[in-house]
């Protein structure tokens, strides 16, 4: 590995027991990423559904959604293009909450995560579950913006941020993993940014 | 699907380095035995300092596949940590760690009838777009529209030109058109025949772009958008 002529460090040494290997702090902007045109769909016509290996399949609609207890994540979230973003605040609901009206059946191991562009991302079910995701709907305490995934987006911030469907209307429980969108387009299964999990075979 | 090969960092030498416009490098760089890509695939360069502190970022190719050299073309950002460099120290001769290629999504199948409808440096993904059609005799297949500050402010005009590309310039009137992106009626008949449409450059250009191409009734789901800009909203 060649060190290279000329280059030193730009930015002070990071806090590296907060930045994963290969990411850099993008400090106070938020870049955004999306392969797709960006969707415009009214938040009090959003519907989500939770649905496959589940014992009672289930859609709410937006203000069905906010009945359910509020749940905010504070903390960190990592892009696989290597940025990182620190103390961000979501608030919308704990996935877990959602899991426990539709009752994944004891098959159900991973999640299917669909948009409504037909974006996909899978997930181990043991990500999405424990506290370590949400369906969020505002960011700082405002709305999601729309290109940020507004109204709804998913967020499973311990992993990078692909898996955090932007535009979430479906959880599809399933016995077996499947690749998503960009899973088949040569990125990671898992996607842990600790573990630098970015490409296919990493 | 088969799962797909890793692509490992490996070393590149620079072997040509010019400056094709006040703020853009253009890097053509040679690698042992790469993989070949599809045009629209982009590669990571890697810096490492010599505290072992790395900085890495994604940068489009320009060139064609058969071209024996990869070629970037790299804006270069205020106080940016790896445009800079790339762009004022960095010279023929230097080695830099390089991963790829990545990307399968905004890639040109080389069949496709497609409108890529870049700006500034986004107009690198197609370049090579328009180099491979070239190669392969289809250039009828690669239709660019192409919106630059100017003339002379856009990396590869001239060739672009050449390919037969429509532009619209933001800073300067020419034949009559007055300064400005391109607006639908102009995008229209760009998009006769067309089945896909790539979207490309900074994160601001790149929303105006969707929005255009859904305003003149390209489907959703024919769009590719390819983000560059550090910043958005
Ligand atoms: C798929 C893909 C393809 C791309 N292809 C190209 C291409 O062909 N050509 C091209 O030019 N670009 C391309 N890009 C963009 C490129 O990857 C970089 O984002 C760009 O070159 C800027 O990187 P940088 O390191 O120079 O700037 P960065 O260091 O990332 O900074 C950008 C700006 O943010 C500010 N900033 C960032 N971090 C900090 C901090 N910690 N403190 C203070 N300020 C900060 C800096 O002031 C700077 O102005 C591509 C991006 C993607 C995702």
């Amino acid at each position: 590995m060649p060190v290279t002529r000329g280059f030193q460090r730009r930015r002070p040494e990071p806090d590296r027991s907060r930045l994963p290997p290969g990411q850099y702090d993008t400090g106070s902007s938020w870049p955004v990423l999306t392969a797709e045109a960006t969707p415009h769909q009214p938040a009090e016509a959003w519907q989500l559904s939770v649905d496959g290996l589940v014992e009672a399949p289930h859609t709410w609609s937006w203000s069905e959604l906010h009945a359910f207890e509020g749940s905010s994540y504070f903390g960190d979230i990592h892009c696989v293009t290597t940025w990182s973003k620190f103390d961000m605040t979501f608030t919308g609901i704990s996935v877990d909450d959602l899991l426990a009206v539709a009752r994944p059946t004891s098959e159900a191991a991973y999640v299917m995560a669909h948009s409504v562009t037909g974006y996909t991302t899978n997930l181990p079910l043991a990500d999405v579950t424990g506290g370590r995701a949400w369906i969020v709907w505002s960011v700082d305490g405002k709305p999601l913006p729309r290109q940020h995934g507004g109204p709804v987006r998913l967020l499973v911030p311990h992993l990078y941020f692909w898996k955090s469907a932007k535009w979430v209307s479906r959880l599809e429980l399933m016995a077996e993993d499947r690749p998503g969108f960009w899973e088949q387009n040569g990125y990671h299964d898992r996607g842990d940014p600790w573990l630098e999990q970015r490409y296919q075979g990493d | 699907m088969p799962p797909a090969p890793l692509a490992a960092w490996t070393d590149g030498r620079i072997i040509e380095l010019d400056h094709p416009t006040a703020t853009t490098v253009r890097l053509r760089m040679h690698v042992e035995d790469r993989p070949r890509h599809l045009p629209g695939q982009h590669y990571l360069i890697r810096l490492r300092a010599p505290d072992d502190y790395t900085a890495q970022r994604s940068y489009s190719l320009a060139s064609d596949s058969d071209d024996p050299l990869l070629e970037f073309l790299v804006e270069r950002q205020p106080d940016g940590e790896v445009s800079e460099f790339l762009a004022d120290v960095a010279e023929v001769g230097d080695v830099l760690e390089l991963r790829g290629p990545i990307g399968r999504w905004f890639v040109w199948d080389t069949t496709t009838p497609v409108l890529c409808l870049v700006g500034g440096t986004g107009v690198v993904p197609a370049v090579a777009m328009a180099r491979t059609a070239r190669r392969l005799g289809r250039a009828d297949l690669v239709r660019v529209a192409a919106v630059g500050r100017g003339p002379d402010e856009l990396p590869y005009a001239r060739e672009l030109e050449k390919h037969g590309a429509t532009f619209a310039w933001t800073r300067s009137e020419s034949d009559g058109r007055p300064a400005g992106a391109f607006t639908r009626d102009e995008l229209a008949p760009l998009l006769d025949g067309v089945e896909l449409a790539f979207a490309c450059g900074s994160a601001r250009f790149a929303s105006y772009a969707e929005e255009l191409l859904l305003d003149a009734s390209v489907d959703a789901g024919s769009i590719r958008v390819e983000r560059f800009g550090p910043t958005g909203g």
